[in-house]
């Protein structure tokens, strides 16, 4: 058996959630007050993810950074990862929100995409 | 002399949201006045998601967020004019600005909408002791540093201050790989949201001490090192709690500041709580026709809330233009006590009010199983319980036409928070 201590994100309450788990399953989530308590901690536990924002050079541009994210989540333990990825990313201006600066990025099966759009100089 | 119908002052959130909504309500001249370099204002540089859950049902980088109201703003073909700085507004709403290609000029606007935003409070509003070297930044400016401009400010962190900027940058920070040590806070809670603290500090190990504060900055010419104490309830430093940190940055995120000097020249009246302009249900100043909203006029949490107030000052500066001054109608005050700090707007116009007004407010300390108690003179109207309530997240009541309409002799509102 194996607990967790979590931090709820769901509201300014911040309940202190406790999520005991056997063989890698959840079998109880107390401290939460109310039911998103629970779904949060049940994810946060089994397959956390997060979005990864970040800014990569472009070439020629408007200015010298183009703001990007993954276009979905991905896995927590993949942040890291990623961002030393994006640390040689260098694109061409001129860029587009929604384009694609980087693909299956750290082969997780997501893109990199631009969330900005940057002119040529 | 030209002259518009409208001239916004700032092309951030506030005022896009503002001259889309103003164009959509019939009015025609408009400009809005930007001094940056691109119009999206703060948003351009807060590249992390979480914006626009209300506004667009999805969760948007800043960048992203802004870039849809841009677009609104030229598909309308609403005028703006970059690099522009405004000098002057006048009460009589004569607005001197200047740019390097028009050099100095003057517009005369039918009405005007403030939306310059806000400011970090500053090393010098803060009072640290110490020396002044090198590495000292408030945390939007290092945030400018590293998204947009491409420069790291430093390896070695220290924040002073926990808001959500603060917060953003000890993960961006640690992102680009440099080591923040410690976000210290001096309240006994956070100014910023849960969701925050938890996925920009808990993620990443970088300790939260609350109730500690810096009381030295080490460094002739950069930064070398910073000493923090924890405080007391009078916030005062306890001798012998003092902690030494080896770091080359200290970032500030102590609060924002609405930015009301152009306010100040045209003679509006600010509160000296929000130190924002006092505005009535329309978002009106004491100056006819001069109308504000976003964080000039208070300092908001969401953006989704700064669109939805600004596009309000955008329909009523638009009946203004339309319809000129209101009636002399009789305006009921809206007085904040017992918990309550503020409320905007401050009146109320039962007669011409929208048939909802929402009234933004912020509590003074964490609140747990309360309630937010609405009084029309001393009947109580509505009680509402919260499980918590924060200084950090704004709070709101809606008031509807309908109902003060069954008081015609209503003379003050006062909303205060009372135990459940």
């Amino acid at each position: 058996m194996e607990e967790r201590h979590l931090t709820c994100i769901g509201c300014p309450m911040g309940c202190q959630l406790t999520v005991t788990m056997e063989n890698g399953k959840v079998t109880n989530v107390t401290g939460n007050t109310c039911k998103r308590g629970d779904i949060y901690a049940r994810k946060e536990v089994t397959n956390p993810t997060r979005i990864v924002t970040s800014s990569v050079r472009v070439k020629g541009g408007k200015i010298a950074m183009v703001s990007c994210k993954t276009k979905e989540d991905i896995p927590k333990g993949k942040i890291f990862d990623i961002c030393n990825a994006l640390e040689s990313v260098e694109v061409d201006a001129p860029v587009e929100i929604g384009d694609i600066l980087l693909r299956n990025v750290c082969d997780t099966g997501v893109d990199i995409v631009a969330t900005k759009a940057v002119g040529c100089k | 002399m030209s002259q518009y119908d409208l001239v916004i002052v700032g092309g951030g959130p506030a005022g896009l949201a503002a001259a889309v909504s103003a164009k959509d309500n019939g009015i025609e001249k408009i400009l809005i006045i930007e001094r940056d370099n691109e119009l999206g204002g703060i948003l351009n540089q807060c590249i992390h998601n979480g914006f626009g859950l209300h506004t667009f049902k999805e969760e948007l980088t800043g960048p992203e967020y802004a870039g849809r109201f841009i677009e609104q703003v030229k598909e309308r073909n609403i005028e703006y004019k970059l690099n522009t700085m405004v000098m002057d507004i006048s009460a009589d709403k004569v607005v001197t600005a200047m740019n390097r290609v028009d050099g100095m000029f003057q517009i005369e606007a039918k009405a005007i909408i403030l939306a310059m935003g806000c400011r970090e409070r500053s090393r010098g509003a803060l009072n640290i002791p110490g020396y002044r070297p090198a590495g000292i930044y408030s945390a939007g400016t290092a945030q400018r540093l590293v998204n947009i401009e491409g420069y790291m400010p430093g390896h070695k962190v220290v924040i002073l201050g926990s808001g959500d900027i603060g917060l953003i940058m000890a993960r961006r920070m640690t992102l680009e790989g440099a080591e923040v040590q410690v976000v210290a806070e001096l309240m006994p809670y956070s100014g910023g949201l849960k969701r925050n603290i938890v996925q920009c500090l808990d993620d990443f190990d970088i300790p939260l001490k609350l109730s500690h504060t810096v009381i030295d900055i080490e460094g002739k010419e950069r930064v070398t090192g910073i000493t923090i104490a924890e405080v007391g309830p009078d916030r005062k430093p306890i001798p012998g709690t003092e902690e030494h940190y080896d770091c080359d940055t200290l970032l500030l995120s102590c609060g924002l500041l609405p930015e009301n000097e152009l306010s100040k020249t045209a003679g509006v009246t600010l509160s000296n709580i929000t130190s924002g302009p006092i505005v009535n249900d329309a978002l009106e100043t004491n100056i006819e026709g001069v109308f504000a909203c976003g964080n000039v006029l208070h300092v908001h949490d969401l953006v989704d809330f700064v669109s939805e107030e600004a596009s309000n000052a955008g329909k009523n500066a638009a009946k203004y233009i339309k319809e000129g001054k209101s009636k002399n109608s009789k305006n009921v005050q809206i007085h904040a006590v017992d918990g309550v700090r503020y409320t905007v707007p401050c009146t109320i116009r039962p007669d011409e009010m929208d048939d909802k007004v929402t009234i933004r407010f912020r509590v003074g300390q964490v609140f747990t199983d309360c309630s937010v108690a609405t009084y029309f003179g001393d009947e109580l109207i509505n009680k509402r319980a919260k499980k918590i309530m924060a200084p950090g997240e704004m709070e709101q009541v809606i008031l509807l036409k309908s109902k003060l309409a069954e008081y015609p002799d209503l003379k003050d509102i006062t909303i205060k928070i009372e135990e459940a």
